[in-house]
């Protein structure tokens, strides 16, 4: 890949340079530095402060509300897309494209506005809300609502990661096995997904990052309890507006982790990726 | 990628199992989780017809929301436009020592919880941050301003045009640059001619994805704008506020307005899609 700058002989080398150069320092200012503040202002006031901030009963609900919340959306969705990725890869149908242009919606869909038509929907005065009343089911304003709109924005990941890979792989394995005998599930089960496992795994974490960091949806639908429907990235909010900036910033500093293991994790999978994709030829 | 296997041979219809359960089960789960809520919005503004709407749109509040909505989110698009571009052309076409780091650090603000993006960077702009302590007294004030705005908006928005184009450059064969080379074509040429019409369309969906992300960004753009009435408060914030009063009519107003320019803009990306699609099976 490096033709360009070879092939161009001396005179070329200054401008790659310029070029490379900006490039880092602008990345380095823009992306890596807010997240080397976030530490520097988490231990701001030592470790032991640190410690107790995260220690923090409300923190600590918090992260266990986060959790709780991303174990329960991220098997749905990666069940989701992985039936909507065989229902498309695997057969034809009219109206396929507009199914994929509905499947990628909530990506292409304000944080803020996906709240509001979750409200518009289960809210009191929403269109469901009356029939809620009538059964004394509450969904707004409480764990259920933190669900829901986690589901909606975070339902396109694995399918958007699984559908070019299998549409590119083709159906003859799947086919063969099928003819040779094989029922559906033991065809899914040893030939397609050893086929896709990696961009599995890779769609899963990127739905998993994004359940755990969703703030705009949760933050319309959640009602704010204390210690109750607070999840993580809200509670980074209550702190920092409580003026208790080194409180904010720690459990910021855990949602920041989470966000560097998964960016560790996609780069191992992509390597395997193109390993593997290396391999088979 | 560039060896994908052409399926000459018409596959017979519906060999494999499981049509029926796996598109009944996607139909089902889209229906409940994605339309459903939607058709509540659509319904809720056919309620406020189209004069409410109208006396809705046009406070004067919701319309200063609007318009720094879309001017922070066209600087933030420019600027990522330029970003994106350079660092897909270095990260694709010279090696350089950390070119992985810098490549991992490309997804970090997809990866990174908008909230805790947007106190990262009011941190650093603030009067005494990193940043701020210098540019404030140059005279340059970030934290309350659009400039604000728009540096929030376009750190959440920066890996659309960067891995958008990263493929697509990957793509072109370097033998076509090199055989345009020899025959005496000036780098500067070479990338006019060759190369930008081959990205454009990429380049252009990139660019498209990154403004509707910016139109409706929340979390990170909340911390640094201040929310200044008419000044610095954007259109997602003001269907916040709306929705606690419980001004359900104004909030689902804009936020329709919202929906409306973000469905535009992908279609509109799926158009170029197409486009490019066609263009790539032509150059093939």
């Amino acid at each position: 890949m490096t033709v360009a700058v070879q092939s161009s002989g001396k005179k070329a080398s200054l401008l790659p340079r310029l070029l490379i150069g900006l490039g880092v320092v602008l990345t380095i200012l823009f992306i890596l530095m807010p997240v080397l503040v976030i530490f520097a202002q988490a231990f701001s006031k030592g470790a032991d402060t640190y410690i107790a901030n995260i220690l923090h009963r409300e923190t600590v609900h918090a992260i266990i509300l986060t959790v709780v919340v991303t174990l329960f959306v991220v098997p749905v969705n990666v069940l989701f897309g992985v039936v909507a990725a065989w229902a498309i890869t695997k057969f034809e149908f009219p109206g396929k494209k507009l199914l994929l242009t509905v499947i990628e919606i909530p990506f292409s869909v304000s944080p803020i506005v996906a709240g509001v038509i979750y409200i518009l929907l289960y809210g009191g005065q929403g269109l469901l809300g009356p029939l809620l009343e009538k059964f004394d089911l509450r969904i707004m304003f409480a764990l259920p609502a933190i669900f829901l709109v986690t589901l909606f924005v975070t339902s396109p990941f694995v399918a958007r990661e699984l559908i070019p890979l299998m549409e590119a792989q083709g159906s003859e394995q799947e086919e063969a096995a099928v003819t040779l005998g094989a029922s559906g599930w033991q065809t899914f089960w040893h030939v397609t997904l050893p086929n896709i496992r990696w961009a599995l795994m890779y769609g899963t974490v990127l739905c998993a990052a994004r359940a755990i960091g969703e703030f705009g949806a949760v933050s319309v639908v959640s009602g704010n309890v204390r210690g109750e429907t607070n999840t993580l990235p809200l509670q980074v909010e209550l702190l920092y507006h409580d003026y208790n900036a080194a409180g904010s910033f720690a459990a910021a500093s855990t949602l920041t982790l989470i966000a560097l293991l998964a960016l560790v994790v996609k780069a191992l999978l992509e390597r395997r990726v193109q390993t593997r994709r290396g391999a088979g030829h | 990628m560039s060896s994908a296997p052409t399926h000459a041979a018409p596959r017979p219809r519906h060999v494999l199992p499981g049509f029926g359960l796996t598109i009944g089960t996607t139909l089902l789960y889209l229906a409940v989780i994605v339309l459903l809520p939607l058709a509540a919005l659509l319904l809720k503004a056919g309620e406020i017809g189209p004069d409410g709407f109208w006396r809705l749109l046009t406070s004067p509040r919701t319309q200063a929301s609007l318009q720094i909505t879309v001017s922070a989110a066209a600087l933030a698009t420019v600027f990522n436009a330029g970003y994106g571009l350079l660092m897909a052309w270095i990260l694709v076409r010279y090696d350089f020592p950390g070119k992985r780091f810098i490549d991992a650090l490309m997804d970090l603000p997809f990866a990174l919880p908008t909230a805790v993006a947007g106190i990262a960077l009011t941190a650093l702009f603030s009067k005494n941050g990193w940043y701020g302590e210098i540019l404030e007294p140059a005279g340059i004030k970030v934290v309350y301003t659009v400039t604000g705005v728009a540096i929030a908006m376009a750190f959440t928005s920066a890996p659309f045009v960067v891995r958008t184009l990263q493929p697509v450059l990957e793509d072109i064969q370097p033998d076509v640059e090199e055989a345009a080379a020899t025959l005496g074509a000036y780098r500067g040429a070479i990338f006019r001619k060759v190369i930008f019409p081959a990205i454009l369309p990429a380049y252009l969906t990139g660019c498209s994805l990154a403004f509707a992300r910016c139109l409706g960004e929340f979390g990170a753009v909340i911390f640094i704008a201040g929310n200044l009435p008419l000044k610095t408060e954007i259109a997602a914030l003001l269907i916040f506020i709306r929705l606690e009063e419980y001004d359900y009519p104004t909030a689902a107003a804009i936020a329709t307005v919202l929906l409306a320019a973000a469905f535009g803009i992908l279609l509109l990306t799926n158009a170029v899609q197409a486009w490019q699609m066609r263009y790539r099976a032509k150059a093939k």
